[in-house]
C-alpha cells in the first residue's frame, strides 16, 4: 500500500513539475532556434550582398538583387522539399526571412497543381503571399502619405 | 564584422515574430502580415533605415524590409511624380523580387512535385 501511495505522490509531483517546465521549454527551445535559423538566412543574405557589392553595385543597389537571389533560393529549397523540413525547426526563424515569404508562394504552387495550372497553381500561390501583399501594400501607401504630408519628402 | 550583425539583427527580428507566434493565437501568416505592416510603419517614422545601415542584409531580407522597401519605394516615387508616385512607387521598388517568386514558383510547380 505504501508502495502505491508513494507512487501517487511520485506522479502528482511529477505532473505538476511537468506542468510547470513544459510551457516554458519549448517556448525558449522554439525561440533559439528561430534566432539561429533567421540568423544563418540573414548572414547568408550578406554573403550574397558582398558579392553584388564586390561586382561594382553600390550597397544601396545591391538590396534588390539580393532579394532576387534569396527568393530563388527559397523557391528551389522548396521544391527540393529542403525549406520544409526547415520550417519545420526554424519556426519564424524560416518564415519571416523574405526566403519564407518564396517558400509561402512556392509550396502551394506545387502543391495545388494537381488543381491545374490557373485555378490550382495560378490562384494558390497566393494564398499567404496575398495577404502579405495586400495589408503590406496599404499600410504602405497610408504611412508614405502621412508621413507626406505631415514631414514632407525630404 | 557585417556577417556578425546582419546575423544578430535579422535573428533578433525573428526572435521578436517568434515570441509574438508563442504569445498570441495567431498563425505564421497572420505573424508576416503584421511584420510587413510594422516594417513600413516603423519606415515611415524614419526609424528602420538605422536599422538597414546597422544590420545590412539582416534588416532587408526579413519581411519588414519589404515593408522598408514599400514606404521608401513609394516617398521616392512622389519626389519624382508627386502624388502619383503614391500608386506606382511601392509596386516599383518591389516588381523585382515579386516577379521572381510569381516566375520562379510557376517554374518549380511545372518541374517538381510536393515531396510530401
Amino acid at each position: 500500500m505504501g508502495g502505491i501511495k508513494a507512487d501517487q505522490d511520485q506522479a502528482k509531483a511529477y505532473s505538476e513539475m511537468t506542468k510547470r517546465v513544459t510551457p516554458n521549454a519549448p517556448l525558449f527551445k522554439n525561440i533559439v532556434l528561430a534566432f539561429l535559423v533567421g540568423g544563418t538566412i540573414c548572414t547568408i543574405g550578406q554573403g550574397v550582398l558582398n558579392l553584388f557589392v564586390a561586382f561594382g553595385f553600390s550597397p544601396e543597389e545591391a538590396v534588390t538583387p539580393t532579394l532576387g537571389v534569396m527568393i530563388a533560393l527559397g523557391v528551389s529549397l522548396t521544391a527540393g522539399g529542403i525549406y520544409d523540413e526547415i520550417g519545420r525547426f526554424g519556426g519564424m526563424g524560416s518564415a519571416l526571412p523574405i526566403t519564407g515569404f518564396a517558400n509561402s508562394i512556392a509550396a502551394p504552387a506545387l502543391e495545388y497543381k494537381r488543381e491545374g495550372f490557373v485555378l490550382g497553381v495560378g490562384a494558390k500561390m497566393f494564398t499567404v503571399a496575398g495577404p502579405v501583399l495586400v495589408y503590406g501594400t496599404i499600410t504602405a501607401i497610408i504611412v508614405a502619405a502621412l508621413r507626406w504630408l505631415l514631414v514632407g519628402i525630404s | 564584422m557585417d556577417f556578425l550583425f546582419a546575423f544578430l539583427i535579422g535573428g533578433l527580428l525573428c526572435v521578436a515574430a517568434q515570441l509574438v507566434l508563442e504569445l498570441t493565437s495567431l498563425t505564421p501568416a497572420h505573424v508576416m502580415v503584421l511584420f510587413v505592416s510594422l516594417g513600413a510603419v516603423v519606415s515611415g517614422l524614419g526609424l528602420y533605415q538605422p536599422l538597414v545601415d546597422l544590420g545590412g542584409a539582416g534588416a532587408t531580407i526579413p519581411l519588414p524590409g519589404f515593408g522598408h522597401a514599400l514606404v521608401q519605394g513609394i516617398l521616392k516615387a512622389i519626389s519624382q511624380e508627386g502624388a502619383l508616385g503614391l500608386l506606382t512607387g511601392g509596386f516599383t521598388a518591389t516588381a523585382a523580387g515579386i516577379s521572381v517568386a510569381i516566375l520562379a514558383s510557376w517554374v518549380a510547380a511545372l518541374l517538381f512535385d510536393p515531396k510530401s
